[in-house]
């Protein structure tokens, strides 16, 4: 077989990254934030991952299995679905609310949609809204050293004084994987190095927000609060929301400029749901908003062939 | 009378409005909340959908072909009115859940849609006998998911509770909700439908053109 030569259409030049290759980087990327989740929340944060995961995967097993499908589970996107599901709960959510989610995330919007490449949002994060409306109380308890608190994002909306250091480290309130700014910063600069993800997504966000909050600071009669500032940038899903979700490569735009694009987008977004909206946080429903918008982002930042002219206006 | 019967099948299987034919969704949508608001709303626009059919056909000699939308309209927007006033006197509970979504029973596309396709053109008594078949597939469609929706949404069916609250997934209550039950009945009712129509018979040898074949390339390995 090996003499015979082959005549194969293009592309002739293939790279050796694999999808289970990127996975497998984004679940290593994560370690350091589920790490930290689990110390700072205790073993039940362990459990509720663990059980998230399993439950991902397994819906799109048994997905496949009776659909007559080719199994896909080893390319371990099913596995970070749950994972990143995992880290945006709370960590006093009922388990079963965690197996639904994790049920809705893989089956309705990746599997129903034709599976991994053609789900039009993320799935993690549809599933983590799905919860939010569907349980509310449950979604929005969280409880920190065993007491019941409010996250530094909502004492923050009530005008109340929060420990930026202690957001950044994650020794505070939140969902499991979002408290540690500085565990997601260690992951995604580790994405970063293996050039998993690029720079403009995240930075354009990040940007683009921050410049928001600054102007709504002094908008706001708060004067130049650089405290302010760095908290709603450490607080809430911000971090792991524009490192690991908004650069899911299913539902960002392809085109270099359409991600700055994007970025823009989910700043602007994010700054007004959180500084307008009833609830602290806006990160979730501005990327899963975002990725709606993707399809006509791509549109008007396609690039222009080589060597053709620009459309005559 | 065997053509009534007909009617009444195509009505309510074979052209079910609801799954089938995917007509006057703006109601189906809304405000199936519950079972007894889904299957109010059923009823009312059977009402008025049976009696616009009479109307209908017993005026389609005198109705000049170029005015005929707005006759129908008006007969239409006359029984509405009727069946509103009724619901108002003697159901108000079901008048106050229903809300705008009764005069808007007078644009709903089934109504307009069997107006101009099957009552305009029919004796009498067939196009009533259609009103029936399509009012109580209509009936059935959004009773089937005012239920669905009332047990996963509130815990609870026609106002009844029996699962608690605290274990009620809320989202089903909410418009999003109407959307994931009204497509899992359909997918359901399709494999039932598709189970019993004839299976297509697979293209026997690969030809290469893998656009228009309906197997994965695994599948064909299994049967060679």
């Amino acid at each position: 077989m090996n003499e015979m030569l082959n005549v194969s259409s293009n592309p002739h030049v293939r790279d050796k990254g694999t999808t289970s290759g990127i996975m497998r980087d984004v679940l290593i990327a994560l370690l350091p934030a589920t790490v930290v989740g689990v110390c700072v929340f205790g073993i039940r944060a362990l459990v509720l991952i663990l059980v998230t995961v399993a439950s991902a995967v397994a819906t799109e097993a048994i997905y496949e299995k009776l659909m007559h499908k080719k199994i896909t589970v080893g390319d371990l996107s099913a596995a970070v679905t749950g994972l990143l599901l995992a880290l945006n709960l709370p960590v006093s959510l009922p388990v079963w609310m965690a197996v639904l989610g994790a049920v809705f995330a893989v089956l309705v919007v990746k599997q129903l949609f034709g599976g991994l490449g053609q789900n039009f949002m993320n799935p993690a994060l549809a599933g983590r809204c799905f919860l939010l409306i569907s349980f509310g109380t449950a979604m929005t308890k969280f409880t920190f050293d065993g007491v019941t608190t409010a996250t530094p994002l909502a004492q923050l909306k009530a005008g109340g004084d929060v420990n930026v250091l202690k957001m950044f480290l994650g020794n505070t309130a939140g969902t499991i994987g979002e408290t540690s700014a500085l565990a997601l910063l260690v992951g995604a600069i580790y994405l970063l190095a293996k050039k998993i993800i690029s720079l403009r997504i995240p930075v354009a966000y990040i940007g683009t927000f921050a410049i928001f909050i600054i102007l709504y600071a002094l908008g706001t009669g708060r004067g130049f609060d650089l405290n302010f500032l760095a908290a709603h940038l450490c607080g809430g899903g911000l971090m792991l929301g524009a490192w690991y979700m908004a650069t899911d490569y299913v539902t960002s735009p392809i085109t270099p400029k359409g991600q700055i694009v994007f970025g823009i987008c989910l700043g602007l977004l994010t700054g007004i749901f959180r500084t307008c909206g009833s609830s602290a946080e806006g990160v979730s429903y501005a990327i899963i908003f975002c990725n709606l918008l993707v399809p006509l982002i791509e549109k008007i930042t396609l690039p222009k062939a080589f060597g053709r002219e620009a459309k005559a206006k | 009378m065997n053509k009534c019967v007909e009617r009444l099948y195509n009505g309510i299987i074979k052209e079910n409005p609801t799954f089938v034919l995917i007509l006057g969704m703006c109601p189906t949508l809304a405000v199936t909340t519950s079972l007894i608001n889904g299957a109010g709303m059923g009823l009312t626009t059977m009402v008025v959908l049976a009696l616009s059919n009479t109307l209908i056909s017993l005026l389609r000699k005198f109705i000049p072909d170029g005015v005929r939308m707005p006759a129908f309209i008006v007969i239409v927007a006359s029984l509405v009115t009727i069946v509103q006033f009724i619901l108002q006197a003697y159901l108000p509970s079901l008048n106050d859940a229903l809300g705008i979504y009764i005069p808007l029973i007078v644009v709903n596309c089934i109504i307009l849609g069997r107006a101009e396709s099957y009552a305009s053109k029919n004796p009498v008594l067939p196009s009533l006998f259609d009103g029936i078949g399509m009012g109580l597939g209509f009936t059935v469609g959004l009773s089937f998911l005012g239920a669905f929706r009332e047990i996963l949404g509130s815990g609870s069916i026609a106002g009844f509770q029996f699962i608690p609250e605290d274990y009620c997934i809320r989202i089903f209550g909410l418009a999003p909700g109407a959307f994931f039950v009204l497509a899992a009945l359909i997918a359901v009712q399709n494999k039932i439908r598709l189970a019993h129509g004839k299976k297509v018979k697979a293209v026997e040898e690969c030809t290469g053109h893998c656009a228009t074949c309906g197997k994965t390339c695994e599948e064909r390995k299994e049967e060679d």
